[in-house]
């Protein structure tokens, strides 16, 4: 019998022998062991690195909040908002769980966008590091899904005119747009069969997929282990004597000690947005959604959220053609699909921004400049900034914010498209043989 | 729908004609003051719920502003209603529409889709004028449907346009202004801090929970200094043998 095969457990004191009947018959030893107490983790992990634990913290904090939402949440086009001010105010601690769950939402936007620029900034994508990055980019655009799927649920008029918007970007694909939006919607406009599905893939479906790719996203990383902001592999220096990498700590307890300090901080300022200011200003949840939604009243001014900003300030950057909105949803697409493509594009000899040349650490620089102006551009309207003044050559007498935005989404892309040419040809310093510390 | 896609991207135009002039006045609101927040029902009560309804909040949610279910019962409601209710206008939807043009809108969570200042201001801003279908229109909300329900208090007044030259370039612009032509029962202050009052309870009211809600961000506030504390502690035990 394979039971008696496998050695009792002899390090858990009087657990021995639960432990050993369990491990017998589960790898629960093993999956302890390589995910946690004989992970080696380089030990020079600096502040970037606190927020993909607290990206799962916040994973987790979303699916429980969910639970009991969805305990007193109808998704029906009659009640559903509602229902939202029965939990925030006839639930006891209603109003708890549901900022919880607004706030987390843009608290998970948060980690992840300081996630990935952590990934950029010290090449985690590099290889052997691909997969770890494909996988994450593709929750990425989970979460994407996730968000605008329940951002519908309150059925505010901000709900309903944004999904409405974001499922008529679909309808401007050449030949298969008109149908494809009828497809999604289930119906000529967003209504109650639109609310009753997004619920669906809202609770069930995204989430799903979200943890699948979660863990497939853990598990690429613990096979090929963790990279640091020095871009070193910690394997290529063993100690002979331990076995072990000696720049390499065990994850537990290290760094979950480390990372329950992260988690404090987090909370705190999670605490501070929740209890004492969960609309974030509009930010967070905005003023119009609290009236509930209304299919024959168009809000003044319809913003997404803050997370897509970006991309719809692109959206609205590239003009028209043929009598087609098409050619700004395709710039939207490919600006956030473009990410997968980054481990490819990237031919610099280091990895980590500490060693690279002024081209690369330039470009990023300017990315990141660019990323969060159009954020701000994508929630202000276009006349932000007003008019030019007399008419431009070429530009002719139009907004300069429009105009901004244009030359910003030029430059976001610049930095994919020319990324094989700077990073090949920069002045690239060194890398130490071992991490600093 | 592609219709409606391109209207929101040319959308800027839209939103800067629909913004209006009117400067929004601070509202000087506090929710901790519960005489302020129980004279704000009883003007809701009185005035409002006449024709809006406020249908996801609870009569007996007004015990928060320490009263008892009996005050409740004696001063604040009027119909057959039980305490547990929602409170419903006493209008039908369909004589309002008739009489208004619109059914008036619920007003449970006015306080946050509208905010406080834009509602103190609103309230006012109404002024007598003989082309609108109610005899009152607003500065702030133009050719708004609403009558001016509080006008015996305010008094009323009219909108007084000014022509200003410009001297150097010629440009005429247009500076209006409410000038108060007959008093109502209330001076001036006292009717500010009636508008101030209602004001305070329709801000309560779109979030009860709202002092609930800090109360209890300080204690969890106050833990969570604490367990920073020892998980800071704890980090440097372990990370002592790091070298």
């Amino acid at each position: 019998m394979a039971v008696l095969n496998k050695p009792p457990v002899t390090e858990a004191g009087r657990f021995n022998g639960l432990l050993t009947w369990v491990d017998q018959r589960f790898p629960l030893v093993s999956l302890w062991k390589g995910h946690m107490a004989e992970y080696y983790a380089p030990k020079n992990f600096n502040f970037w690195y606190y927020f993909g634990s607290l990206a799962l913290l916040v994973l987790v904090i979303q699916i429980v909040s969910g639970i009991f939402l969805t305990m007193n949440y109808k998704p029906s086009a009659q009640d559903a908002f509602a229902s939202v001010e029965y939990i925030m105010r006839d639930v006891p601690g209603g109003w708890f769980i549901r900022y919880v769950h607004s706030t987390g939402a843009s608290a998970f936007f948060i980690c992840v966008y300081l996630h990935m620029a952590r990934g950029l900034m010290y090449g985690s994508y590099r290889k052997p590091r691909e997969l770890i990055w494909i996988f994450g980019v593709m929750i990425y655009l989970a979460l994407m899904g996730e968000a605008f799927f329940g951002y519908l649920l309150p059925w505010g008029q901000m709900s309903y005119w944004g999904a409405q918007v974001i499922i008529n970007l679909f309808g401007t694909i050449p030949l298969i747009g008109e149908p494809l939006a009828i497809w999604i919607r289930g119906d000529y406009n967003v209504a109650d069969a639109t609310l009753n599905r997004f619920f669906a893939l809202h609770v069930i479906a995204l989430p799903l997929v979200l943890l699948g790719l979660v863990a497939a996203h853990i598990m690429a990383l613990h096979e090929v282990g963790s990279n640091n902001p020095d871009g070193v592999e910690i394997f290529n220096d063993i100690d002979p004597a331990s076995g072990h990498p000696r720049d390499g700590i065990p994850f537990h307890p290290y760094y979950t000690v480390k990372d329950t300090v992260g988690v404090a901080v987090f909370l705190i300022f999670f605490t501070v947005i929740v209890f004492f200011s969960p609309e974030m200003g509009g930010y967070f949840l905005e003023a119009n959604n609290f009236i509930p939604a209304d299919p024959l009243k168009t809000p003044e001014h319809i913003a997404p959220v803050w997370y897509f900003t970006p991309y719809y300030a692109m959206l609205r950057a590239v003009p028209p053609m043929f009598g087609s909105q098409f050619p700004g949803v395709a710039v939207m697409g490919i600006a956030v699909l473009i990410f997968f493509a980054i481990p490819w594009l990237d031919r610099g000899r280091v990895k980590s921004i500490r060693y690279r040349g002024g081209k690369y650490r330039a470009w990023f620089t300017v990315f990141v400049i660019s990323f969060l102006i159009l954020g701000y551009l994508g929630v202000e309207p276009t006349t932000v900034w007003g008019e030019f003044a007399k008419g431009l050559p070429i530009v002719g007498g139009d907004y300069i914010a429009l105009w901004v935005a244009r030359v910003l989404t030029v430059v976001y892309f610049l930095f994919f498209f020319l990324m094989p040419w700077y990073t090949a040809h920069d002045n690239e310093k060194p890398e130490p043989a071992r991490v600093t510390w | 729908m592609k219709k409606l896609l391109a209207i929101l991207l040319a959308a800027p135009a839209i939103a800067l004609a629909s913004s209006g002039g009117t400067p929004l006045e601070r509202a000087p609101i506090n929710l901790h003051d519960k005489l302020s927040l129980q004279r704000g029902a009883q003007v809701f009560v009185n005035h409002c719920l006449n024709c809006h309804s406020a249908n996801v909040m609870r009569y007996a949610r007004l015990q928060d502003l320490g009263l008892t279910e009996q005050q409740i019962k004696d001063n604040l409601m009027f119909t057959s209603e039980k305490v547990g209710d929602t409170m419903q206008g006493a209008m039908d939807p369909a004589v309002a529409k008739a009489a208004f043009g619109i059914v008036p809108p619920d007003l449970s969570l006015v306080g946050r889709s509208r905010g406080p200042d834009w509602l103190y201001t609103y309230f006012k801003s109404f002024y007598r004028d003989s082309a609108s279908k109610t005899g009152w229109n607003n500065a702030l909300f133009p050719n708004v449907a609403m009558p001016h329900v509080l006008w015996e208090y305010q008094g009323e007044q009219s909108l007084q346009v000014t022509e200003r030259r410009n001297r150097n370039t010629g440009d005429v612009t247009h500076v209006s202004k409410l000038v108060l032509e007959h008093p109502g029962s209330l001076t001036p202050v006292a009717y500010d801090s009636q508008v101030a009052d209602l004001v305070n309870y329709l801000a309560y009211m779109s979030e009860p929970a709202q002092a609930d809600r800090k109360l209890w961000g300080i204690l969890v506030l106050f833990f969570l200094a604490g367990f920073f504390v020892l998980a800071l502690m704890l980090k440097h035990e372990y990370w002592k043998d790091v070298r």
